[in-house]
């Protein structure tokens, strides 16, 4: 692959950059990388710069994922890096190993610890979850004194209990 | 429907000027990016699929009560200019409507709640974007509501999540919580005193980010900021919102210091600046929106120093969504060009301010309306 900036010599440097939550990579050789100021030892430095994908190359072979096509959709890791985005959910599967890095760089983090999704048709146990989860919220909210907050959470409660056959 | 025009004020609620603050914020928004299980995401489907999404959210919505008694659009089925005057509104988004509304995929929708706290646009880059948009600085209580939106389309559609990385998005961006909180804020005192950049390098150092008046991507017009979340993954909804809410507030308090500096320092020439920026609204007979939003920056600052009297912060509101090309064009009846643009914005911007404030209105001025 030859360099974006000078279209001249081989483009070495791999830059994932993220910019107003837009996720662009940059190929550059070394000597346009210097002048952007992107060193190819520079690693995350920058937040938000990172070198995601560079890195991707180098710590490569992760014998763990070998697919590269997300069979759900047919995106490819190709795609990824081209456009930004996902396909499908199940990219998130399927490109896991990668994305847990990315997420790492980007998020600070690859662990979800906000809100758990209780699906339309919940088993005991997920809505048990859900149930203590709730009541941790209103424990939260009512320490607060935000009671507007605390009666919407309980509705949500009486909601869920209320569900129960 | 192919014509938003006689939805009238339709989801302006935000603006009306109200809430903590609304004088230095003007809004509040906070979305959450969600997708339905067993489907690509919205850019990789084909036209049916993605009209059939826009049909099974539709029919959850009027399940749920946020939304039931709302307004639903099939954005890709308005004319252009509609999608123009929604996406002046900031009700859709750039992605939503594509360049100059002509872009704009099947299957697009909008559903507003009849309150128009909340709302849901469809077949986005995500299939859902849920969204609490209110006046003012009201960050738990936007996320309040659209969390119970959450909840209520939740139940009906099954949603992409996963135990690890949380609710799936189109961008690595969004995943885990898919929330973004932003707040517009006002602070020309800040721009001023040359303040701003140090602000901003420090929202971007606790993990924020800011951009101009229209999201992603957009300039900074008439001294408005907006300050968002930068992360999504790796934190709870509240810290998150919590975060924000502190952070803005030390920035009030910044803006508000700015102003006192200026005030102690410069009062004449922040009068004036103040003055000049009225004269120039209240009699310019062609105007271009940049040049209206940097002075309605001028006279907000007045309005909210008490510099200006008469004058409401939702006049103001009202003169920035209204004095846009596409508002413009859809009171008009007509396509206008740029120069036309520029002289019906002056006649409406004269119109409004000639209804409100402290100067008299002139003999033979309203004479020369264009409309
Ligand atoms: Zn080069
Ligand atoms: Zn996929």
């Amino acid at each position: 692959m030859l360099c974006e900036n000078c279209g001249q010599n081989e483009a070495v440097i791999h830059v994932t950059q993220i910019v107003d939550h837009q996720l662009g990579t940059f190929h550059l050789c070394e000597t346009c990388a210097a002048e952007k100021g992107f060193e190819p030892e520079q690693g995350s430095a920058g937040f938000p710069l990172t070198d995601f994908l560079a890195q991707m190359g180098q710590e490569s072979p992760r014998p763990r994922t070998t697919a590269v096509t997300c069979e759900f959709c047919g995106h490819t890791l190709k795609d990824f890096k081209r456009t930004g985005r996902l396909g499908c959910s199940h990219c998130y599967v399927t490109f896991e190993e990668h994305l847990r890095s990315l997420f790492r760089r980007l998020h600070g983090g690859a662990q979800h610890v906000g809100k758990v999704y209780l699906p339309p048709d919940p088993s005991e146990a997920e809505r048990h979850q859900q149930l203590s989860r709730l009541r941790r919220k209103l424990d939260v909210a009512v320490g607060k004194e935000d009671f507007e907050r605390a009666a919407q959470i309980r509705d949500q409660i009486r909601q869920l209990e209320g569900t129960r056959n | 429907m192919r014509d938003v025009s006689e939805l009238g004020d339709f989801g302006l609620s935000w603006l009306e000027g109200s809430g903590p603050h609304a004088d230095v914020v003007l809004s509040t928004r906070v979305r959450l990016a969600r997708n339905l299980q067993g489907h690509p995401f919205s850019p990789r489907m084909q036209d049916d699929e993605r009209r059939r999404i826009l049909d099974s959210v539709q029919t959850a919505a009027r399940q749920g009560s946020l939304l039931r008694d709302g307004v639903s659009l099939d954005v890709s089925a308005l004319v252009p200019l509609s999608r123009q005057v929604l996406l002046e509104r900031h009700l859709v988004s750039r992605e939503l409507v594509g360049e100059g509304g002509r872009e704009t995929r099947a299957g697009a929708g909008l559903i507003i709640g009849p309150e128009e706290l909340v709302g849901v646009m469809v077949n986005e880059e995500d299939h859902l974007r849920l969204q609490g948009l209110m006046s003012g600085l009201r960050l738990r209580e936007a996320y309040a509501a659209v969390d119970v939106l959450d909840e209520e389309l939740g139940r009906e559609l099954p949603m992409a999540f996963h135990h690890e990385f949380g609710f799936l998005t189109s961008c690595p961006t969004n995943v885990g919580t898919g929330l973004r909180a932003s707040i517009l804020i006002h602070l020309p005192g800040l721009v001023l005193t040359k303040e701003i950049g140090r602000v901003l390098q420090g929202i971007g150092q606790v993990g924020l980010t800011f951009r101009g008046l229209y999201g992603e991507g957009s300039e900074v017009v008439g001294n408005f900021f907006q300050i968002s979340n930068q992360t999504t993954l790796g934190k709870p909804e509240e810290d998150l919102i919590d975060h924000l809410h502190k952070i803005v507030q030390q920035v009030i308090q910044y803006e508000t210091h700015a102003r006192g500096v200026l005030m102690r320092e410069a009062p004449a020439v922040i009068e004036d600046k103040i003055w000049r920026a009225y004269g120039l609204l209240r009699y310019a007979r062609s105007i271009s929106f940049q040049e209206v939003m940097n002075l309605l920056s001028g006279v907000r600052l007045g309005v909210s120093m008490k510099l200006l009297s008469g004058l409401s912060v939702y006049t103001l509101n009202k003169i920035m969504i209204y004095a846009q090309p596409a508002h413009l064009e859809q009171a008009a009846g007509r396509p206008l060009s740029e120069a036309e643009s520029d002289v019906h914005r002056a006649a409406y911007v004269r119109r409004i301010l000639g209804g409100e404030g402290e100067l008299p209105d002139t003999s033979g001025d309203d004479g020369s309306e264009v409309e």
